[in-house]
């Protein structure tokens, strides 16, 4: 186990610095000058030119490169442009708030959409089967702007029974007010795609030889799906959840714009519209590293689940 | 199925016309009510995204035929109701020139506003689909904004799809250094996560169709090169492909005229797996403000204006656009299917 950590850790290494590389000559290469960004619309040629020698943008590449490796590994990002927060505090003062609206999402879809796939796979060819696939398919092709656009409009602007939109420093008063509306919206519009998943992966175990047997000896349907199909069905339902578990921290940049909730999503969609180029590079990297992380720990995790996954 | 095996004169031309891997699954298409119905709907789509690019329909969407906020109505105006007017005052104008300082300049002004044509324009009360805030027809309005959302979804996946196959194709085909390289290109794609990607090349590329069509292409890729290059790297061995070598066929001809063709079911079926996909992202990108520019339409911008008209109750806006993107995504992605099913029958039945 102990080696096999520390071979995973290893190779996180080239594709992290990858990940750094990427960042570095996406922005150098095709972002504009920071100078000119900085120094705004009135800057004097000498003002830029100031800039440019405090940025160290006039040293040579591999130089530049080295001071950005130098913030990276010592977690000094330097402040916002636009703000002048720093950026590391930025992100501690923001990721709350995306989890505590994601942390919720994940586990209501979840627990919702196992039932609702273990239904529709119970009932699977028939017409109803049929209808709800369909029904999916629709659903699925709406924009997911629009059922924020209008469940908010109808919940809460017309119906009024949540606030429109808001926040507070009291995660309590948050899960019991502004969060749930854009929770519901959220599952409710991603667990049409989930049932349909974790339906596929409930019909690929019904396929299985041990579920003709379980037949054969006179199970009812019933007790062959909740105590075999469910059982193995979780291996590649875990799998998903932990496909979509570093998701959470990046959050649902949409939810946060129309409910301004002050997450990592609308500061990132804030930076973007500032060309606040510090923010953008220190997230894209910070969520890099925690979705290694996050990965490695699911990898790990699994030896719980499924006894036959041998790490090596 | 078993329809198929007891009729005989369904199974005659089916032997005869065994020819192609496509010929067989252009046939199993056919069979597919439902892959074809969705087919004609999206080919009704084509048509207009081709009809609106050369102008011939909703060339003017953006003139103003109605009055701003106009209701959507079949059946015209409704009467004016009368109402109680005010009586006009009765009396002589005052002359007031005496002591008007502009007075003297007026005849001047008149003559020199002659010069100057102007058209009172009419504007209609209600349209059939209604219109926006600025008066402009919702319907035109949808139809321009399916010619952007279309146009940037198919590019965009055309894109990643090229992207893809060409990086996968090089990783499964050549393997040790060139696809370890790729893997680690690979690696480092899938670590961000997919949005911030697609953030951080927004934040460098700037505004535009063409942005958006970029932006998405470059972080849209990885999917497709993982499957390629699967294929790819079961391809190689094989006989036909080491007999091509043997006859003195190239490393492009091999990877390009004997796998590709091959491997090509996979390919197209990614390519429309990802229009769809893209054309959301697009929606989603224009809405926030990333996508495309002011003086153009999409269904992302009829969206985020649609946003603001609903709370004052204007909701033409919102069910256009919604509506055309709900049928036609609804019918790729049928399409799609079905597209799947006829190229890939093992996959039959596992969605």
């Amino acid at each position: 186990m102990a080696a096999y950590l520390i071979r995973r850790l290893w190779q996180m290494v080239p594709t992290l610095f990858g990940v750094i590389l990427l960042v570095f000559l996406l922005f150098k290469g095709f972002g504009g000058d920071p100078a000119e960004i900085l120094g705004g619309l009135n800057a004097t040629q000498a003002q830029i030119e100031a800039i440019r020698q405090q940025l160290g943008l006039n040293e040579p590449i591999w130089v530049q490169f080295g001071i950005f490796l130098k913030q990276i590994v010592t977690f000094d990002w330097g402040r916002s442009w636009a703000t002048n927060e720093s950026v590391a505090h930025l992100f501690a003062t923001r990721l709350p708030a995306t989890l505590t609206v994601m942390i919720p999402i994940l586990i209501l879809d979840t627990l919702l959409s196992i039932p609702f796939a273990l239904g529709v796979a119970y009932v699977r060819g028939s017409l109803t089967d049929r209808s709800i696939m369909v029904l999916t398919t629709v659903a699925l092709s709406i924009s997911f702007l629009v059922y924020v656009i209008v469940g908010q409009y109808v919940f809460a602007f017309q119906l009024g029974l949540f606030p429109v939109q808001g926040w507070s420093d009291s995660v309590a008063t948050n899960l019991r007010q502004y969060v749930p509306l854009p929770v519901m919206l959220a599952v409710f519009v991603s667990l049409a795609p989930t049932t349909r998943l974790y339906r596929t992966f409930f019909l690929d175990e019904i396929g299985h030889d041990y579920v003709r047997t379980a037949r054969a000896k006179g199970l009812t349907e019933k007790t062959i799906l909740l105590k075999h199909v469910l059982r193995n069905a979780m291996i590649p339902i875990l799998t998903n959840v932990a496909v979509a578990l570093p998701g959470i921290f990046v959050g649902s940049f949409l939810i946060e714009v129309f409910f301004s909730i002050p997450g990592l999503g609308r500061e990132l969609l804030l930076a973007v519209n500032r060309s606040d180029y510090p923010v953008i590079q220190a997230f894209a990297i910070y969520l890099a590293v925690i979705t290694m992380v996050v990965n490695l720990t699911t990898d790990v995790l699994y030896t719980l689940v499924d006894p036959r996954v041998v790490l090596k | 199925m078993s329809a198929v095996l007891e009729s005989p004169a369904v199974v005659a031309p089916a032997r005869a016309g065994s020819g192609s891997v496509w010929a067989a699954a252009a046939r199993r298409f056919r069979s597919d009510r439902v892959g074809m119905v969705s087919l004609a709907i999206v080919i009704v789509f084509l048509l207009i995204v081709v009809g609106a690019g050369l102008g011939i329909i909703a060339k003017d969407w953006q003139v103003e035929h109605a009055v701003p906020d106009a209701p959507p109505t079949f059946l015209g105006p409704a009467p004016q109701t009368e109402s109680i007017s005010v009586a006009a005052p009765s009396g002589p104008n005052v002359d007031i020139s005496a002591v008007d300082p502009l007075a003297p300049r007026y005849k001047e002004w008149d003559e020199a506003a002659k010069k100057y044509q102007t058209k009172a324009a009419t504007r209609a009360e209600t349209l059939p689909f209604g219109a926006d805030r600025l008066g402009r027809d919702v319907l035109a309005k949808a139809i321009k904004g399916a010619q952007v959302s279309i146009l940037v979804g198919v590019s965009a996946a055309l894109l990643a799809t090229a992207i893809g196959t060409l990086l996968g194709a090089l990783a499964g085909f050549f393997g040790g250094k060139v696809g370890d390289f790729l893997e680690w290109l690979y690696n480092v794609f899938t670590a961000i996560p997919g949005i911030l990607l697609i953030f951080a090349f927004a934040a460098v590329f700037g505004r535009g169709i063409g942005s958006v069509v970029l932006i998405l292409g470059l972080a849209g890729w990885p999917g497709i090169y993982r499957l390629v290059r699967a294929e790819f790297i079961k391809h190689v061995v094989r006989d036909y492909v080491r007999s091509a070598e043997a006859i003195g066929a190239g490393n492009v001809s091999r990877m390009f005229r004997h796998i590709l063709p091959n491997v090509s079911h996979v390919v197209l079926v990614q390519l429309s797996i990802h229009v769809v996909g893209f054309i959301k992202s697009e929606v989603i990108l224009s809405y926030l403000g990333l996508g495309v520019r002011v003086d153009q339409v999409s269904w992302g911008t009829m969206l985020a204006e649609a946003q603001s008209d609903l709370i004052l109750g204007h909701w033409w806006q919102l069910v256009a656009a919604t509506a055309m993107m709900a049928v036609f995504v609804t019918a790729f992605s049928l399409m799609t299917d079905a597209l799947r099913d006829a190229l890939d029958p093992k996959l039959r039945g596992l969605e």
